[in-house]
This record gives structure tokens, C-alpha cells and sequence, in this order.
């Protein structure tokens, strides 16, 4: 792979994938605020104000650091992959815009509001604000993934001699088929983040014995959200993505899934390493005929394997793209065993009790943005080699003129600029799980 | 269509230039003007609930610009890659002083803070003034629509420039003068007592300064790019932008109704700008035929179509909503 080349992919995943660790934990908080103001509005227990107040504070850290690392990913559609904005701006400016016009706005006017204004608005005015920066939040996440499903299942548009890509139809780009499976999945995904961050901090202040009640109502109720949510990463939305993947992107799947040869009757494997070059999987642990089952509901159907396709069109990353699909569906299957044994034991009223279990749900919290991180992965890589699948290759939309040199000098920028970030955010995290959640009333 | 996009699109960074020009401009002078803890306090509180939906309307019209005239987008993004990724190096640094400023309150950490503030937002106004004439200037266009600057090569405003020659950094230094004496004019009224005194007073000298300044870049606009003229006297109705920016530093000057008054000046350079250059919006400094227009670049007459159905109702909405935060935090902060 040309150097250059390779440099711009390395930075736009890293500032996309470090980006990304935020607007997770926000779009998840944002309805579980939602969630804690209405209980509020509907018991009168101020005990939820408190806990929306603390979780606020925790939102507006998350989305000033998933503000300030998002700016970036608006400049580098043109500053990295020139080639690309020009030849689809016509089609994906649509959505970028349209996110800047309708979540930006919003989002930016009523988080401050929601920060600032508790006792100007009063308590139906302030959960309005609340509602408002849920929907400014999960907006802007559709018009990603309706931009991110263009590129994977491009629809509506058509090709001018020249090369440039020109939309046909908004509607058809707005209602990709692509773009329904992966918008639940990728937001129940952040669901399943927010309420393990929630759960962690309750079974935290549990473990640690401060804030005891706080925590208790963190856990009563993070756990039901985090069960629902794990169970629905994996059906529907979990199971909707994986059929909408071996209808239109088969190679992405056998490529995934570690299957070099067509088979009837698929096996699954659970471990393994792909060996691209002898087009083998070594020390296999498979599961007979189950790829076929869930793929096309029959234990004996055909699934093609690799070597069906030509070489020239295999993703040029497979063992990375095979090692994230597997952590993000074995993470997801660990998710779905916790969450339920938590919900039973939180049913049975003796989780507060269980230690050991607590300690799990607190050591928890980082898989879930491993296992979101390894699902983007999973999509982005099994895109390649295309940046718009079928029509233009990754290797023919990057900034020609902007050399290895100058890509290697911003690409150290943005690491020593990252790492100094994370140090100001573990600090920042501290001091506010620290302070917890006060039994002050509201700021003014 | 193309005009009419470009036409909005001149207004969306019009507004962005007014707005987040007053909270750029409060943090040149923060260092300046505000002397104790309160004080400094005072000013982050004055443009807290606004900044970042001021900034938002950078984005938006890159968003827009990326819809309207992906051509533009795609090649001036790429051939300004070194400075835009230093703006976005220090939009990042000037959101988190702000924002996380106050949460730590350290004599470590505020200070610290405090200098990042001053000094992004300083640099900013410097490279979106640079920007802005590296625009006017033009770049070295090739046939496929590209280039590539580096930050600067022998300061001459040549056929093969950089970022940085003599005419950008003299429309930068205007560009940093007159947001500072636009954010101290904010905070004049945003704020009361000494601090509101101090960034008054500064802020008459600092208008002298950008009267001189907007002359010698006037002059020096029209060495670079003769051409410009020509606009003015094809469509003299178009002189209504400088006039009005020429009245706005009057009234400035005047001391009446100052914040208007610098916000008219702004107004009045950019669509001065974005009027002289029309329909061009980024010149070849080889080659005219090779500048880019409204016409090289559009997106196409669907795309610019359809996306006007919901690009009215969404700036209809954002001016409902700025409009709601400037009346609810309308009163000096105390």
C-alpha cells in the first residue's frame, strides 16, 4: 500500500475511533437522563433529580471532549479524502449538513440550557430540555449512519461521465435499507454503554460504601436498560445487520466469519486464527452447521466462502477484520449472560449484597466500548477495499497532494494531542465520581 | 441556484464571523482586561452559554459548503490541510480552557487554562483572518481542480505563494484586531463596574487600529487582486457592503450603540468579500481559467434543490433557537 495512503487511513481511524469513545457514552447517558427526569416528574422522589444532576455533569464532560474530538471528523471527509468529497460531496454532503442544521443547533442551544437553567425552567421545561439534547443527540447518530450506509450500500444516485457521484433521490438515501439495521444496532450499542457506565458507578459506590443510596438507584435502574439493550444487540438488531451483511456484502461476512471455503452447512467458529496466504483457519473451535442456521435459517444451506470470490475484492485487513468481528460478538454473548444473571439476582433483592458480583459489574465498564470500537471496526474494514462499495476504492479517494510528510507530522499531532486528553479526562472523570452524586439542590 | 447557495452560504460564515467573534474576541482581551479571579470569571461567564453554538455555525457552513459545492469543499480542504488541522488543534484546546476551566479551581490550574484561552483564541482570529485572504489571494489551481500550500515559502503573494505571505498576515492582523475590539465591546456589555470600564477604553484604541488596518488592507486587496474593482463598478449597488462597513467603525468610534456598531463592520468586510469575488470562490493565482466558481463546483441542480426544503425550515428553527438564548441570557452577568 502506498505510504501516504496508508497514513490517512491510520489517521482517520484513530481520531474516528477515539472520537467515537464519547458520543457512545453520551448518546446512552442521554436517554437514561431522559429516563431519571421523567421518573422524577412522575414520583416526585427527588432522589432522581439528584442522580439526573450527577449524570448531567458526567454528560457535559463526555460531550465537550466528544465535541472538541468531533470537529475534526468534519474537516478530514476533505482534508484526507479530497478525492472522495468530490466525487460523492454531491450525495453525503446531503446528510453531513443536514446534521449540522438539525442535531448541531440543537444540541449546542439546549445542553447549555439543560446544564444551567434548572430553576429558570422549572421541572416540565427542564425535562423538556433534557428530551431536546436526547433527540439532538440521536439525530446527529442517524445522520452519521445514514451517511456510513451510503458508503457501504450506496442507493439513490447516479454516475456522470466524469466520475462524480450525484443524488437522485433524498428520500432513498434517508431510507437506505442498510441504514435501519445498523442505526438500532449501532444506538442500542451506546445504550449498552451508557448503562454499564451507570451500573459500574452504582456498584462502585456500593463496593467503596459511599453514596450507598445513589448507587443502589443507579443499579435499580441501569441493570434493566443494559439487559434489554444486550439481548437486542443480538436480536433483532444484531441478527437484521447480519442478514442485510450476506445479502449485500458476502464477502465481508465470509471474510468475518473466518470462512475461506463454500460449504453447505456452515460451521461457526467461536476461536481460531485466519491464515490468509494458505487460506486456512488454524486451531478452529467451530460450532457444525450454525452459520448456515442463522444466516439462512436452514442447517444445510450453501454459505460461499472466500475463495468463491475473486482476490482483488477480499478486504485487505482480514485478520484484523476477522479478530473485531469475533471480539464484538463474543463480548455481545458475554453482555447478554451478565445482564441477565444481574437482572436475576437484582429480582431476587440480593445484589446489593453479592460483592463479588458488583466487582464484576464495576470491572466491567471498559468492554463495552471495546466491543462497540471492535463492531465499527468489524463495518469499516469489511467495506474494504472499497470506500464506496462497488464504486470507488479506498486507494483512489485519499488527498493526493497532501504528502506522507505533512499526513505523518498532523498524525503525530493528533496522537500526542489524544494523550494528552485522555490524562485531562481520567482527572476530570475522578473528581466527579469522587464528588458523587450531592443531596444539594439544584444550581442556579 | 448556484448564486443563491453561494449567497447563503456567504451569510451562514457572516454570522459565524459576528458571532463567534465576540467570544474569540473576549478571549484576546481576557488576559488583557481582566485582572482578578471575578473578574476573569466575569468574562468566561459572559460568553458561556453562547460559544459553542457559536461555533456550531462554523461547522454548519462546512456542512453546507460540503452540500452546495463539494468541488470547493474537496480541493481547498485538501491544499489547506497544514492550517486547518492547526485550527482544529486550537478549536480544540480553546473549547476545552473553556470548559473545563472551572472545574478544577487550582492557582495550577486555572492560570494554566486561562493563557490556552487567550492565546488559541488569538491565534484563531489570526489564521481565519489568513484564511479569509488566502481566499482573495487565490492558490496555484491545477487542471484537476487541486493544490497544495505550504505554510509559507518566500512571503510573496506570487503564482506559487504560501499560506502565510505579506497580504494574508496583514488581513490576519486585521482580522485579530477587529474581533478584539469586537469582544471587548461584548464584554463592555455583557459585564459592569471597572471591568466593563477598562474593556470600554480599550476598546476606542483598539478601533483606531483597525480603521488603519482597514485601509491598508483595502489597499493592499486591490494591489494583490486589481480585478476587484471591476465588481464594484459592473454592480456599483455593491458598494452598500463597504459603506456600511465604513459606518459601522464610524459608530464605533462614535461611542453610541458600539456593539452594533463593530457587529456592522464585520458584516459589512465579509459580504464586501464574498461580493467582489462572486461568482469566483477561490482564484487560480496562475491561470483565471482555471479559478474555481459557483458554477465548476455545484453539487448539481437536484442535490441543490432539494436540500433548499429543509435547509429554510432548519435555519428557521436555528434562528428561533439563538434567538431563545440570547433572550434568556440576555442581562449582564453579575
Amino acid at each position: 500500500m502506498d505510504y501516504a495512503l496508508a497514513l490517512h487511513r491510520f489517521q482517520f481511524a484513530f481520531t474516528i475511533t477515539y472520537h467515537y469513545l464519547f458520543p457512545q457514552l453520551t448518546m446512552g447517558l442521554a436517554l437514561l437522563i431522559v429516563v431519571l427526569k421523567t421518573l422524577h416528574l412522575r414520583t416526585d422522589d427527588v432522589r432522581y433529580a439528584q442522580a439526573a444532576r450527577f449524570w448531567a455533569k458526567i454528560f457535559g464532560i463526555n460531550f465537550a471532549f466528544g465535541v472538541v474530538t468531533g470537529i475534526p471528523m468534519e474537516f478530514q471527509f476533505g482534508t484526507n479524502w479530497s478525492r472522495f468529497s468530490k466525487a460523492a460531496g454531491g450525495v453525503i454532503g446531503q446528510t453531513l449538513a443536514l446534521e449540522g442544521m438539525y442535531s448541531f443547533f440543537l444540541e449546542s442551544t439546549f445542553l447549555g440550557l439543560f446544564l444551567f437553567g434548572e430553576k429558570q425552567l422549572g421541572r416540565i421545561g427542564h425535562w423538556v430540555t433534557a428530551f431536546l439534547v436526547f433527540l439532538g443527540s440521536w439525530l446527529s447518530g442517524f445522520f452519521i449512519i445514514a451517511t456510513d450506509a451510503w458508503m457501504q450500500h450506496p442507493v439513490g444516485y447516479t454516475t456522470l461521465p466524469d466520475g462524480r457521484i450525484q443524488l437522485e433521490s433524498l428520500s432513498a438515501l434517508l431510507l437506505n435499507p442498510w441504514t435501519f439495521w445498523m442505526y438500532l444496532h449501532n444506538m442500542t450499542g451506546s445504550v449498552v454503554t451508557g448503562a454499564f457506565a451507570m451500573m459500574a458507578s452504582g456498584a462502585y459506590y456500593l463496593i467503596a460504601g459511599k453514596h450507598v443510596e445513589q448507587g443502589k438507584l443507579f443499579l435499580r435502574i441501569a441493570v434493566p436498560v443494559a439487559t434489554v439493550a444486550a439481548i437486542a444487540m443480538l436480536f433483532p438488531t444484531g441478527d437484521g445487520q447480519g442478514k442485510n451483511l450476506a445479502k449485500y456484502q458476502p464477502i465481508t461476512l465470509a471474510a468475518a466469519e473466518g470462512l475461506f471455503d463454500t460449504e453447505a452447512g456452515a460451521p461457526i467458529a467461536v476461536l481460531g486464527q485466519p491464515d490468509a496466504n494458505r487460506g486456512k483457519l488454524d486451531n478452529p473451535l467451530l460450532i457444525p452447521r450454525m452459520l448456515s442456521m442463522i444466516t439462512y435459517q436452514r442447517w444445510d444451506a450453501e454459505v460461499k466462502g472466500l475463495n468463491h470470490f475473486p482476490k482483488d475484492q477480499w478486504p485487505d485487513q482480514i485478520e484484523l477484520l476477522y479478530y473485531s468481528f469475533h471480539i464484538m460478538v463474543g463480548l455481545g454473548t458475554i453482555f447478554i449472560g451478565l445482564t441477565v444473571l444481574t437482572s436475576f439476582y437484582l429480582w431476587r433483592g440480593t445484589l446489593f449484597r453479592s460483592r463479588w458480583l458488583l466487582w464484576v459489574l464495576m470491572l466491567a465498564v471498559p468492554f463495552p466500548f471495546i466491543a462497540n470500537t471492535a463492531g465499527w471496526f468489524a463495518a469499516e474494514l469489511g467495506r474494504q477495499p472499497w470506500l464506496i462499495y462497488g464504486l470507488m476504492k479506498t486507494s483512489e479517494g485519499y488527498s493526493v497532494r497532501v504528502s506522507a510528510g505533512n499526513t505523518l507530522f498532523t498524525t503525530l499531532g493528533f496522537l500526542g494531542m489524544y494523550g494528552l486528553l485522555s490524562i485531562l479526562y481520567l482527572f476530570l472523570m475522578q473528581r466527579e465520581l469522587e464528588h458523587g452524586p450531592s443531596s444539594e439542590e439544584a444550581a442556579h | 441556484m448556484e448564486a443563491l447557495w453561494f449567497w447563503l452560504l456567504a451569510l451562514m460564515l457572516t454570522t459565524y464571523v459576528v458571532l463567534d467573534g465576540f467570544d474569540l474576541g473576549a478571549g484576546i482581551a481576557h488576559l488583557l482586561i481582566a485582572k482578578t479571579e471575578d473578574e476573569r470569571k466575569a468574562v468566561l461567564e459572559s460568553i458561556g452559554p453562547f460559544w459553542d453554538g457559536n461555533e456550531v455555525w462554523l461547522i454548519a457552513a462546512g456542512g453546507t459548503l460540503f452540500l452546495a459545492f463539494p468541488t470547493l469543499y474537496a480541493a481547498s480542504f485538501m491544499g489547506f490541510y497544514l492550517p486547518l488541522i492547526i485550527v482544529l488543534w486550537l478549536l480544540m484546546f480553546r473549547g476545552l480552557s473553556i470548559e473545563l476551566r472551572n472545574h478544577a479551581p487550582s492557582p495550577m490550574w486555572l492560570p494554566l487554562w486561562d493563557v490556552c484561552f487567550a492565546g488559541s483564541s488569538a491565534l484563531l482570529a489570526v489564521f481565519l483572518g489568513a484564511a479569509l485572504g488566502n481566499v482573495v489571494r487565490g492558490v496555484p489551481l491545477d487542471a484537476q481542480q487541486e493544490f497544495f500550500l505550504p505554510l509559507w515559502t518566500d512571503f510573496q503573494p506570487g503564482r506559487e505563494p504560501g499560506i502565510l505571505d505579506w497580504y494574508t498576515v496583514t488581513v490576519g492582523a486585521t482580522a485579530f484586531c477587529a474581533l478584539w475590539m469586537h469582544g471587548l465591546l461584548w464584554v463592555e456589555r455583557k459585564t459592569s463596574g471597572t471591568l466593563s470600564e477598562r474593556a470600554s477604553a480599550m476598546a476606542r484604541r483598539v478601533a483606531l487600529g483597525v480603521a488603519v488596518l482597514t485601509v491598508v488592507v483595502t489597499a493592499a486587496t486591490f494591489v494583490v487582486r486589481p480585478e476587484m474593482w471591476q465588481r464594484f463598478a459592473d454592480a456599483p449597488w455593491g458598494l452598500v457592503f463597504p459603506v456600511a462597513a465604513v459606518a459601522g467603525l464610524g459608530t464605533v468610534m462614535a461611542g453610541k450603540r458600539p456593539f452594533a456598531g463593530s457587529a456592522t463592520y464585520l458584516v459589512g468586510m465579509m459580504l464586501s468579500a464574498a461580493f467582489s469575488l462572486f461568482p469566483v470562490v477561490l482564484p487560480s493565482s496562475t491561470d483565471p481559467a482555471l479559478h474555481l466558481t459557483i458554477y465548476n463546483t455545484a453539487s448539481g441542480a437536484y442535490s441543490q434543490s432539494i436540500a433548499l426544503w429543509w435547509w429554510i425550515p432548519g435555519i428557521v428553527l436555528t434562528t428561533g433557537y439563538f434567538t431563545m438564548l440570547f433572550r434568556k441570557f440576555g442581562s449582564k452577568v453579575s
